[in-house]
C-alpha cells in the first residue's frame, strides 16, 4: 500500500461543509509543523458566501523551504462531501493520490473518483462521537499527523495554543477532548499503514515565522520607512491594511480609510507631498481607479508606493482568485509619457523584500512605485524562515538650509541625474506649488516646448540612470533553456527548473523582479548563451509575453505556457513545457 | 489685527510673481486678496502654509501665492489636503477650488471632508459655471440657465447644488457664504474660518463676467446674514434651506472636535516582528 510520496514534501487537502472546522486543523497542523521544524504553505478556497460555507485547507508541508504549490493533491481528507465538486479544479487527483472519507457521509464524488485515486475509509463523526466534546476535525489532524510525521509534543503544543482563551476546567474539557480525538484519528491511519511519513527535520533550527504574503508587504512597507497609508479595503488587499492599521499608530505613523480609492491614491499624494513616506494597496478595479492619480505623482515627482494585490479581471473578474492579468495596466495603463517603477515579489518572503525595496525607489527616484502581487501570494500562509531586515530606508533629497537661503530654489531643477532636491513644506525659503500641469524648473505652469522636452527628458532619465544592482532579476543556473516568468508563479518555475535539471537538462532561471524601467543590458547578460526560452504567465492574453518582446531581445525558440487564473501554475506543467523547448531547440 | 487694517504691503508679501491666467474683472482677483490679508491677519509665515487645489479657473491660486501646497487634478483637492493635514499637523492647510470642482467631480469627497472634520479651511469660488472649458452649467447653476451649448434651450432642469446646507448636514464645523466684491469681508471670514477648529468652509460667490455676464448684479443682491452664527445643525439646516443663497456671513458654527488619526504607544519597528513568530 505504499504511495510512493517523497519523503521531503507532503500536499493535503481538507475539506468539509462550514462548521466542519477544517480551517482550525489546517491552522493547529500549521501550528504543529513548525514546532517540528517543517516548512509549509496553506493556501485556502471558499465558496463565495461572506462567512462560513464549505471550503477547502489546502496545505503542503515539507522538509526545506517551499514557495507554492505541488503538482497534486497527495491525500485528500473529506470531513463531509458538502459541496467539494466547486473545488474539484483545485484539487487536483492522481491515480497515485489517497482519498480518505468518511463512509458515513456517502459516496465519493464522481468527479474526485474518476481521477482513480485509492479511497481509504476513516469513520472521522464515528469516531469521534464516543468522545465527550470529540470533533471529527480533530480525527483528521490525528490522521493528519500520522501521514506528515507530526510528532505527539507539537501537537500537543498546538492544541494549548489553540485553547489558550479558555480557562480552567474549560480548558481541562477542551483539550482532554481534542487529544483524545486526535488519538482516535492516529490510531486509525496508523491501522491503514502506508503512510510514510516525511523525514523528520532538525528541530534546533525550528524558528519560523508564519505568515502572508499581505502582512509580508505590510511590514516591508514599515520597514522601508513608509509612515502614511490611505486606503479602501478591497479582497484581496484588505489584510495589508488591517495589518497597517493596527501597526503604524505604534510607530508614529497615520493610516485613514479613505472614501474610495480616487481619495486613497491622493491622500496619499498629499501625505508625501508633505515629506511623509506614503503607500497604499488595492486589487485591479481600485488600481483603475487610482491611475490619474498615479499619472500626477510622475508629473508632480511626489514619491508614492501603490501595492496591487492582483485578482481575476477584467472588471469585477474573480475576486477571491489569484491571476497575473493587471501587468499591461501596471505598465502602459498611465496617459502621457510616464515614466514610473513596476516590481512584483516573487514569493510570499519577498512580498516583504521587495515592498521594502520598492519604498526606498519609490522615495529616492521621487516618482510612483507599483507593486504587482497576487492573491496567491497575499492570502496563503507559510512556515518560512525568519526575514531578517534587509537594513534598506527610505531616503528622499531634500536641499539643506544653507541651499535655501541662498535663494532661487528650483523644484524641479535640472540635474545630471534628473533628481532634484524636495523642499519639504515648513522650510523657509523653499515654497513652490507641486504640480501636474507641466511647469519649468520652479514649478510655474509652463507649455512651452523646452519645458515639456526638459522636464520629460529629466523625469525619464532619473529612473534609467539609477542603479537597481542585482535585485533587479532572480537569476539561477546558465543553462542554454532559460525559463522567463515574473511574481508568484516563479515558485513553481523554480520547482520546475530544479527537477528538469535533475533529468540532466540545462536550465536556467530569469525572473525580473523590476519590470520597469526596463533593464535591456543586464538582460542581454542575463539572456547570454541562451537557445530557447520558457515564458511562463498566468494570463490569458500573454500579456508577458508581449512585454519581453516588446523591450528584449529573446532568443528565435519561444515555448509559451500561459494560463489564466484561478487555477496555480504547477511546477510539473512548468517541466513538460521546458522539454517541448528543450526537444524543439535541439530537433 | 483686522483684515481691513492689514498693510497692503504685507498681505502682498504672500504673493507670487507669477501672473494670473484669470479674466479681467474675474471675481477670484478679489479672492486671491481676501487670502493674503487674511494670511497677513494671522500672521502665518508663509512656508507654514499650504494651499491645495484641484483643476479649474479658480484652482489656479496656490500659483500666486508664496506658500506651500500642490495643484492637483480635477476634484481630488480635498483628499490631497486631508493627506497632507494629517501627515503634517503642524501646517496650516487651506484648499481653494470652484464649484465643478468641489461639488461635481469631487462631490464625493465633499461629503466625506464635511464627515471627517478634519482642521482645515475650504475656500470656494462659485461662479455656477465651467469657466475653464469656456462656459459650460455647474452643478450650482439655476436650472433655467441655457447660455450654454451644453444646455438645451430653457436650461439642463437640474436642480441647483446647495453647497452650505449640505455641508452642515455632512458635518462640517464652520459655514460661511461671502461675495468677492467685498473683499475685507470676505477676508474677515476666512480668518474666521481658519481659526474655527476642525472642517471649515467658505463659499464665496465670485462673479465670471465672462460667461455670466449677469453676474455683475449680485452686488445688488447680496445682503449680511441676520443674527449670530447658528450653533444647531437642524437650525442652520432649516435657515438655509429658506435663505436665497445671497446671504453673506457666518452661518453655523459647530463644537465638533475635530478627526485626528488613531494614535498608540511607540514600539521599535524590530517589535512589529513578533508576532510572526512561531514554535
Amino acid at each position: 500500500m505504499t504511495q510512493g510520496f517523497s519523503a521531503e514534501s507532503r500536499s493535503i487537502a481538507l475539506c468539509g461543509s462550514g462548521g466542519a472546522g477544517v480551517m482550525t486543523a489546517a491552522d493547529m497542523a500549521l501550528e504543529a509543523a513548525a514546532r517540528a521544524g517543517f516548512y509549509a504553505l496553506f493556501g485556502r478556497s471558499a465558496g463565495p458566501q461572506i462567512r462560513g460555507g464549505e471550503a477547502a485547507a489546502m496545505v503542503r508541508i515539507a522538509t526545506h523551504p517551499i514557495e507554492g504549490v505541488d503538482d497534486e493533491t497527495q491525500i485528500l481528507m473529506a470531513i463531509d462531501w458538502g459541496n467539494v465538486e466547486r473545488f474539484a479544479a483545485e484539487l487536483p487527483l492522481s491515480g497515485n493520490s489517497i482519498i480518505v472519507a468518511d463512509p458515513e457521509c456517502g459516496e465519493v464524488p464522481a468527479v474526485m473518483a474518476e481521477s482513480g485515486a485509492r479511497v481509504v475509509p476513516i469513520p472521522f463523526k464515528a469516531l469521534a462521537k464516543p468522545i465527550k466534546d470529540g470533533r471529527p476535525n480533530m480525527v483528521a489532524l490525528g490522521a493528519l499527523a500520522v501521514m506528515v510525521g507530526l510528532p505527539d509534543d507539537a501537537l500537543k503544543a498546538a492544541v494549548e495554543k489553540a485553547l489558550k482563551g479558555k480557562r480552567g476546567d474549560k480548558f481541562a474539557t477542551a483539550f482532554d477532548a481534542s487529544m483524545a480525538a486526535i488519538a482516535a484519528g492516529k490510531e486509525a491511519a496508523e491501522a491503514l499503514s502506508g503512510f510514510t511519513p516525511l523525514t523528520a527535520p532538525d528541530r534546533s533550527q525550528a524558528h519560523r515565522w508564519l505568515m502572508t504574503g499581505n502582512q509580508a508587504t505590510a511590514l516591508g512597507a514599515i520597514r522601508g520607512g513608509i509612515r502614511f497609508c490611505a486606503a479602501y479595503p478591497i479582497t484581496p488587499a484588505s489584510e495589508i491594511l488591517e495589518w497597517l492599521s493596527q501597526a503604524l499608530p505604534k510607530v508614529e505613523g497615520t493610516f485613514v480609510q479613505a472614501e474610495d480609492e480616487l481619495a486613497s491614491v491622493t491622500m496619499c499624494v498629499g501625505a508625501s507631498a508633505g515629506g511623509v513616506p506614503s503607500l497604499t494597496a488595492t486589487a485591479g478595479p481600485g488600481l483603475s481607479l487610482m491611475v490619474e492619480g498615479l499619472g500626477l505623482a510622475v508629473a508632480s515627482e511626489t514619491p508614492l508606493v501603490v501595492v496591487d494585490v492582483q485578482r481575476g479581471g477584467p472588471s469585477t473578474g474573480i475576486p477571491t482568485k489569484s491571476e497575473q492579468s493587471d501587468l499591461d495596466v501596471a505598465l502602459h495603463g498611465l496617459h502621457g509619457d510616464a515614466p514610473h517603477l513596476v516590481l512584483a515579489p516573487q514569493s510570499i518572503a519577498d512580498c516583504l523584500n521587495t515592498t521594502q525595496w520598492a519604498v526606498v525607489l519609490a522615495e529616492a527616484l521621487q516618482t510612483p512605485a507599483l507593486v504587482l502581487s497576487d492573491q496567491s501570494l497575499g492570502q496563503s500562509r507559510a512556515l518560512i524562515n525568519p526575514v531578517a531586515d534587509s537594513g534598506l530606508r527610505a531616503q528622499r533629497l531634500v536641499p539643506t538650509a544653507d541651499e535655501l537661503a541662498a535663494g532661487g530654489y528650483q523644484r524641479y531643477a535640472v540635474t545630471d541625474d534628473g533628481i532634484s532636491p524636495h523642499a519639504l513644506p515648513g522650510m523657509a525659503g523653499g515654497q513652490h506649488i507641486p504640480d501636474g500641469l507641466e511647469h519649468n524648473p520652479h514649478g510655474t505652469p509652463s507649455s512651452q516646448a523646452k519645458d515639456h522636452f526638459t522636464q520629460l527628458d529629466k523625469r525619464a532619465r532619473k529612473l534609467d540612470s539609477y542603479d537597481y544592482g542585482d535585485r533587479w532579476a532572480t537569476l539561477e543556473g546558465d543553462g542554454a533553456i532559460a525559463v522567463l516568468c515574473w511574481g508568484s508563479v516563479t515558485a513553481a518555475a523554480r520547482e520546475a527548473v530544479v527537477r528538469a535539471t535533475a533529468e540532466g537538462l540545462k536550465v536556467r532561471l530569469i525572473a525580473p523582479r523590476l519590470l520597469m524601467p526596463v533593464r535591456p543590458q543586464q538582460m542581454a547578460l542575463a539572456l547570454d548563451g541562451v537557445s530557447g526560452a520558457v515564458v511562463v504567465e498566468q494570463s490569458h492574453s500573454g500579456q508577458f509575453l508581449r512585454y519581453l518582446r516588446g523591450v528584449y531581445d529573446l532568443p528565435s525558440a519561444v515555448e509559451h505556457f500561459k494560463r489564466p487564473g484561478p487555477l496555480p501554475l504547477r511546477p510539473g506543467e512548468i517541466l513538460a513545457a521546458v522539454r517541448r523547448c528543450n526537444a524543439a531547440v535541439k530537433g | 489685527m483686522s483684515e481691513s487694517k492689514v498693510p497692503a504691503a504685507a498681505a502682498n508679501a504672500y504673493k507670487s510673481a507669477t501672473k494670473p491666467v484669470w479674466c479681467p474683472g474675474c471675481g477670484d482677483y478679489s479672492v486671491l486678496a481676501s487670502l493674503t490679508k487674511s494670511l497677513a491677519a494671522l500672521q502665518l509665515p508663509a512656508h507654514e502654509v499650504a494651499i491645495v487645489s484641484g483643476i479649474g479657473c479658480s484652482s489656479r491660486l496656490p500659483a500666486y501665492l508664496q506658500c506651500y501646497g500642490f495643484h492637483s487634478i480635477h476634484g481630488r483637492a480635498l483628499p490631497v489636503s486631508i493627506g497632507l493635514k494629517l501627515a503634517r499637523p503642524d501646517l496650516t492647510v487651506i484648499t481653494t477650488g470652484g464649484d465643478g470642482d468641489g461639488f461635481s467631480i469631487g462631490g464625493n469627497h465633499f461629503l466625506h471632508a464635511c464627515r471627517r472634520n478634519v482642521d482645515m479651511t475650504y475656500v470656494v469660488m462659485d461662479n455656477r459655471v465651467y469657466g475653464m472649458t469656456k462656459g459650460q452649467p455647474s452643478p450650482t447653476t439655476e436650472s433655467d440657465w441655457d447660455m450654454s451649448a451644453m444646455a438645451p434651450e430653457g436650461g439642463t432642469g437640474l436642480a441647483p447644488f446647495d453647497p452650505l446646507s449640505i455641508a452642515v448636514t455632512a458635518g462640517a464645523n464652520f459655514v460661511a457664504r461671502a461675495f468677492a466684491g467685498d473683499p475685507n469681508g470676505t477676508a474677515d471670514l476666512i480668518t474666521q474660518a481658519i481659526r474655527h477648529p476642525g472642517f471649515s468652509i467658505v463659499v464665496v460667490l465670485s462673479p465670471c463676467v465672462t460667461y455670466r455676464e449677469e453676474q455683475r448684479l449680485w452686488k445688488e443682491a447680496v445682503r449680511p446674514v441676520e443674527g449670530a452664527p447658528i450653533h444647531d445643525i437642524a437650525g442652520a439646516a432649516q435657515w438655509l434651506l429658506r435663505d436665497d443663497g445671497m446671504s453673506i456671513g457666518v452661518v453655523y458654527e459647530g463644537n465638533r472636535k475635530p478627526w485626528s488619526p488613531h494614535r498608540e504607544p511607540t514600539v521599535p519597528v524590530a517589535d512589529l516582528d513578533r508576532a510572526f513568530v512561531l514554535g
